[in-house]
């Protein structure tokens, strides 16, 4: 059984695409309130991790759980998807409002307010509302996409590679936005990233997806000290301590 | 139910309030209502410590309350705030400040045509400017032969030539049929039946199989021409191409519009038979005219000029859906609707262009005694 406070519970998970297995007995809590940064090889499982606990791929066995939530909430979740996912034929205000669209029926002078208060949330103007995801900055398209992820204030929010693609400076604002608004809304962050500043900077813990399984969880100070080759390899490589000297 | 939200009067103040229930969006109705109810007194203050839950939309609800009796110098605020609300109030205070800056300006219908006269200038242009850079790729194959792509272009005539001779030959055989059926039951009633040889023959060799086999290329190979040359365009793959000191218009274009221009009167002329076998076998089998005379009436009504007529126009045809293919594919700007957009131009354009051309054509023909 799940300790109480967790938002998350993943057992044993197995999913596997015809004879390839991916994730091999994945176990895994997070909990209520907490951002959880998941780090692991390129082609080694995460996006299909949270693509199995959004719902989007199958299990083969295993659980995946949400304690912390009744049924109707844990199906409210927020997404932000890498390449933000946005639908390109709305303008970012009608991105964020499609979700209240479908959940409630909004008078359309709120509707407005709420999508401008969301924008203004993650750090945009009302005016940018108008663009099209066409014409918008990968930070900006991020940024509306999380605001989308958002406009249900969902309980579990998760975020596949929230900084990829941005320059350090936007990295970093991404990075304060996402702190700043999980501590005022108090949702829970299961994150996949590979960025090192990333994982310092917001994850209060930190999980190492190697050859299917978890190789470490804690706290990053705690993952910095696992003895496991391909956890070592990730945070002790030339890259990596290329950042512990910059710091 | 106890999460029902409301908002009731507590009579202990001017105006005091006291919100219950859930404030979230799945109330977003009720709680609507009840904040216009509530703005329509003057609001003393409103205590939310019996909110049971609370998210954007009900946070921003109160914030709307407090800033509209802010207006009237009421006392509105709130008070008892759960502290585990007291985040989302205070960052939703902070939004929506600034005064949106009205509107965008409706359009005009002055304004739209102008719009779209400018962009057709803008397409005649880039049509145009297509044609020389084609017609420049080629000159430069004809001094350099080793240049040319040849796998390029016989693998682009397979697809638009070979794989689509068995749909343009069912489709001609069966306007051709159809031609013959229509004759046969009209022409009966002056008993110039026989005349209907003359009619499909005619119709067929000069208009209908090159103009049916144009728009059948149109919608098949030139949107097919523009959905590839667009998504490579989106994929900066054209980028990579110029990068690398090659030129994208002999590269990709001048293949496809080539094979195009090879494959059309191929494609018309095989539909013109098929659609004259339709004709011929609808009037033996509907009609009652054997085959052999169908044949030799046919060697009296039509002369090579006819055959000439219909057969010079397919290549023209060719290159304006290559050249309108190629034009609409470069257009495509870096979103999947702007491609389907662009792809459906594409074949509206090259339809109309060729049936425009068909007219020029016919005027030309008449004009010049053929």
């Amino acid at each position: 059984m799940p300790e109480p406070g967790v938002a998350i519970h993943v057992q044993d998970l197995i999913v596997g695409f015809g004879d390839r297995i991916v994730l091999d007995r994945v176990s895994l809590d997070v909990r209520e309130g907490e951002i959880l940064g998941l780090v692991g090889a390129s082609g080694g499982g995460k996006s299909v991790l949270l693509r199995t606990l959004v719902g989007l791929l199958h299990k083969r066995s295993g659980q995946v759980e949400f304690p912390a939530f009744p049924e109707a909430e844990a199906a409210r979740r927020g997404v932000l998807f890498q390449q933000g996912a946005l639908f390109s034929a709305l303008n970012a205000r009608q991105n964020i409002q499609f979700p209240l669209r479908e959940a409630a029926h909004l008078s359309p002078s709120l509707l407005d307010e709420i999508a401008n208060a969301k924008l203004e949330m993650v750090g945009l103007a009302a005016e940018d509302g108008d663009k099209f995801p066409a014409e918008l900055s990968g930070g900006m398209t991020k940024r509306v996409a999380l605001a989308r992820a958002l406009a249900l204030d969902p309980a579990l929010l998760f975020l596949d590679e929230p900084t990829s693609g941005l320059d350090p400076i936007a990295a970093g604002e991404f990075d304060a936005l996402i702190r700043t608004l999980q501590r005022t809304l108090g949702f829970t962050v299961f994150m996949i990233t590979h960025d090192l500043h990333t994982l310092a900077a917001v994850c209060d813990r930190v999980a190492a997806l190697a050859d299917g399984r978890i190789a470490a969880i804690g706290p990053l100070p705690a993952v910095l000290a696992s003895e496991h080759p391909w956890v070592k390899a990730y945070f002790h490589g030339t890259r990596a301590e290329m950042l512990h000297l910059g710091s | 139910m106890s999460d029902q939200p409301n908002l009731t009067v507590t009579g202990d103040g001017a105006g005091a309030l006291l919100a219950r229930g859930a404030w979230t969006v799945a109330n977003v109705e009720l709680l609507e209502r009840l904040c216009d109810d509530a703005a329509r007194e003057k609001i003393g203050p409103i205590d939310l410590s019996h909110v049971t839950a609370l998210d954007t939309v009900g946070a921003w609800l109160f914030e709307k309350l407090v800033r509209r009796n802010a207006t009237q110098s009421s006392e509105t605020r709130l008070v008892g705030v759960p502290d585990s609300y007291a985040g989302l109030l205070a960052e939703v205070r902070q939004l929506n400040r600034r005064e949106p800056s009205g509107k965008r300006n409706e359009d005009s219908f002055v304004n739209y045509l102008a719009r779209h006269a400018r962009d057709l200038g803008a397409d005649g242009i880039a049509f145009l400017h297509m044609l020389g850079a084609v017609s420049i790729a080629l000159l430069d194959v004809l001094r350099r032969p080793r240049s040319f792509r040849l796998t390029s272009t016989v693998y682009q005539l397979g697809r638009v030539g070979w794989q689509a001779i068995p749909i343009m030959a069912l489709i001609t055989f069966l306007i051709g049929a159809i031609i013959a059926q229509q004759g046969i039951f009209h022409f009966r009633k002056f008993g110039a039946e026989s005349y209907v040889v003359d009619m499909v023959s005619i119709l067929v060799l000069r208009e209908i199989g090159v103009l049916i086999v144009a728009i059948m290329v149109a919608g098949r190979s030139g949107s097919a021409y523009t959905a590839e040359l667009g998504s490579m365009k989106m994929r900066e793959e054209i980028d990579a191409l110029s990068t690398m000191g090659l030129d994208p218009v002999s590269v990709l274009i001048l293949p496809r519009v080539l094979a195009l221009i090879i494959a059309l009167p191929i494609l018309a002329f095989l539909g013109s038979m098929a659609a004259l076998y339709g004709g011929g076998l609808v009037a033996w089998l509907y009609g009652g005219m054997s085959p052999a005379i169908f044949i030799a009436r046919m060697r009296e009504a039509v002369s090579i000029t006819h055959f000439e007529v219909g057969i010079l126009k397919a290549p023209f045809m060719a290159l304006v859906i290559g050249l309108v293919a190629a034009c609409e594919g470069l257009k495509v700007k870096g979103s999947a609707e702007s491609l389907g957009l662009q792809t459906t131009s594409s074949v509206v354009k090259s339809i109309f262009l060729v049936i425009v051309l068909d007219g020029v054509f016919a005027v030309f023909f008449a004009s010049i005694g053929m």
